[in-house]
């Protein structure tokens, strides 16, 4: 089995809650038993315990891609301390082949009096690269980073997005078999988050195992071939991304509780295609959204809201009956409420989601809010990129030098015919 | 064992470059700039001068030069021990988050400390060498047995370092009883006095571990022989003390991340 890069065994890690020793009282007796070779009772369970992973186990083959996602508080970040040797397991064994490097806060290694130069050298070893390593690969590095101009500046006077771009830098070309990536793409300003995309893919291509810790779930699927899902420290499904991501999404939605006090609520949100409930779309296609509204009380001048916004929340379309020119409903007490909206999804190839609020404008009041209610899957064969698919084609190209400009006759540029 | 030390040899150019590292951040936006590195050898000095000219008033004995001298060459390694020990204990927790987010072996905090004072050491020595030529004080060969001194008490302030840097980690009361203990610590080692001034009851004093090798630095100065069962004593307590606390460190080092 030499082509397993990383091997769990049923690993579980406890931590205490609270203050770990009370007093020095405390700690005499325990770390006299620990000398003399004794093994604290590690499974007993007491109410001051905490079991951040329970019972892990999973395999990964080299040279593959492998995701982690979950919930906060969910484990993942303990995993990913666990496999860079950072804390012990408290039971189970687990194997990394060959050299790992975790990128788990890039600029950890950085001291705020140092220049960009003398950071790069001090946290590229602090990752395990020898000096002539970052000697020979500093100008990559540099230029990575966007940071050519301020290497003799100290980081204390770079802007937090340089810090963190140089902080990922080094911690990207360090060249390992196993790499841990932990919520580090989100570095940085559009253009260097791109460039971070570009990077982990090279990365996974040249042969390294790579696993990802991430809540951008858009970046998780296009990366990892496949998924982990851990919750409350328990492993929930592993297998191909999307199956795992679906699940996901579908466990997140189900937690949504409601306020007994609540007068109405949002009781279904459901995306479907002409005949039944879809959640895969082509760009450009059209959908409806069932939107049900049940009532617990008498509620007068309801409408509903319909967002859709992308993986990082960003605001899509925000709309609703009212300001469509619907009248507002009034529901009596166990009366439901179901109105459908008809889309043209317009959008470019990625995940979107789907939310919608309760509201009655005259008195701004909120009856209840669901967000990321469903979930939308575009695909897209153009190379789009953004939010809106305005379906862009290309009708006339010609190469001009500047006095031929004039010559050319205006109505020419718009003679070429649209398909 | 042979793997962790395998590895630390491994991450020796970190070791290197994290007590680079330090010695930089002392050096830069400071006012002082190098003279840092001799103000405590040269405070330690003055105070030294000022006891035995106490003491040569209260003796009715001459001040002599080698008196002085002695002071002064002991004070070095003192200054040494004090800032080694005073800076690894802060060595993990002022590094926390790389305690907590990359892996290497953190025992090169403590020692990273340990190698940034010994460049202090090295500039106090140079600035006391260069004193020295215009004493007419005839050393000689004697000089060189400061090598093997010195080199105990690097072993020593590894081995303390290690112990205070992973204790204060644990507890963070640890920083304060090591800044009580090194204020008070000077009273008891003979740094501005010689054991001898106490006579016969004055060997008492050579059971603190570092006390029998300034009292060789001393005998440099006044051409005496050795104390060699004392200075053996040194030796085995400073590389005991080393070899325990690599050791324990090394035990509990897995902790650190949850527990810093």
């Amino acid at each position: 089995m030499s082509n397993i890069a990383v091997r769990m065994d049923h690993v579980s890690k406890k931590f205490r809650k609270g203050e770990i020793h009370d007093s020095l009282r405390d700690l005499i007796p325990a770390f006299a038993g620990r000398l003399l070779g004794k093994k604290k009772e590690e499974t007993s369970d007491s109410p001051r315990d905490f079991w951040a992973l329970k019972d892990i186990s999973f395999e990964v083959r080299q040279g593959e891609a492998f995701g982690i996602v979950g919930p906060n508080g969910a484990g993942k970040s303990t995993m990913l301390k666990l496999l860079s040797r950072i804390m012990r397991p408290t039971t189970g064994t687990f194997e990394v082949q060959g050299r790992l490097s975790a990128l788990i806060e890039v600029a950890a290694g950085f001291h705020p009096d140092l220049t960009g130069r003398e950071n790069v050298f001090l946290s590229g070893a602090i990752y395990g690269m020898s000096k002539r390593e970052i000697t020979s690969k500093f100008d990559e590095i540099v230029a990575f980073a966007g940071l050519e101009d301020f290497m003799d500046t100290p980081v204390k006077r770079y802007s937090s997005g340089m810090y963190a771009r140089l902080g990922f830098s080094v911690a990207s070309h360090v060249n390992p078999d196993v790499l841990i990536v932990d919520e580090v793409l989100s570095v940085g300003d559009y253009a260097f988050q791109k460039r971070c995309m570009d990077k982990m893919r090279s990365v996974i291509q040249s042969g390294a195992t790579v696993l990802f810790v991430s809540h951008n779930l858009k970046a998780m699927t296009e990366l990892c071939s496949r998924c982990l899902l851990l919750q409350r420290g328990r492993m929930i499904d592993i297998g191909p991304s999307e199956d795992v991501i679906r699940t996901y999404i579908g466990a997140l939605e189900g937690g949504r509780v409601h306020d007994k006090s609540q007068e109405a609520v949002i009781s279904r949100v459901s995306v479907r295609d002409k005949e039944k409930e879809c959640q895969n779309f082509k760009t450009g296609e059209r959908a409806w959204v069932d939107i049900e509204v049940t009532a617990r009380k008498r509620c007068r001048k309801l409408s509903v809201s319909l967002y859709i916004m992308d993986s990082t929340d960003l605001m899509v379309m925000d709309t609703s009956t009212e300001r469509l020119g619907y009248e507002s409903v009034d529901l009596e007490e166990g009366q439901t409420f179901r109105c459908t909206f008809e889309l043209d999804l317009n959008l470019v190839g990625g995940t979107f989601y789907v939310s919608s609020l309760l509201f009655r404008y005259d008195i701004t009041k909120e009856y209840d809010r669901w967000f990321r209610a469903s979930t939308l899957f575009i695909a897209s064969d153009q190379d789009v990129r953004g939010l809106a698919n305005c379906f862009p084609r290309v009708i006339d190209r010609q190469i001009f030098t500047a006095n031929e400009r004039e010559e050319v006759p205006m109505e020419q540029a718009h003679t070429g015919s649209p398909q | 064992m042979r793997n962790e030390l395998r590895e630390l040899y491994k991450y020796r150019e970190l070791l290197v470059m994290i007590a680079v590292r330090d010695i930089k951040v002392r050096y830069k936006q400071s006012l002082m700039g190098f003279f840092w590195a001799i103000l405590m050898p040269v405070l330690i000095v003055a105070s030294g001068i000022l006891v035995r000219y106490g003491y040569a008033i209260a003796s009715h004995k001459p001040l002599d030069v080698a008196d002085l001298v002695s002071v002064a060459i002991k004070s070095v390694p003192w200054a040494f021990l004090v800032s080694s020990v005073r800076f690894s204990s802060q060595s993990l927790i002022g590094n926390q988050n790389l305690v907590t987010k990359v892996y290497f072996p953190k025992e090169i905090f403590p020692m990273a400390a340990v190698l940034s004072q010994l460049f202090d050491l090295c500039i106090a020595s140079s600035v006391l060498a260069i004193l020295l030529m215009f004493v007419r004080l005839n050393l000689g060969l004697r000089l060189l047995w400061a090598g093997p001194l010195l080199a105990t008490v690097v072993v020593l302030a590894v081995g303390i370092g290690l112990l205070v840097s992973a204790g204060s980690l644990f507890y963070r009361d640890v920083k304060y009883i090591v800044e009580v203990f090194l204020t008070f610590a000077i009273f008891f080692t003979p740094v501005f006095y010689d054991v001898d001034m106490f006579g016969p009851k004055g060997r008492w004093l050579l059971l603190n571990p570092i006390a029998p090798l300034l009292e060789g630095f001393s005998s440099i100065v006044y051409g005496r022989a050795p104390d060699w069962n004392w200075l053996i004593y040194s030796v085995a307590f400073a590389l005991f003390t080393l070899i325990f606390a690599y050791f324990l460190f090394k035990k509990i080092e897995p902790e650190f991340a949850q527990s810093i």
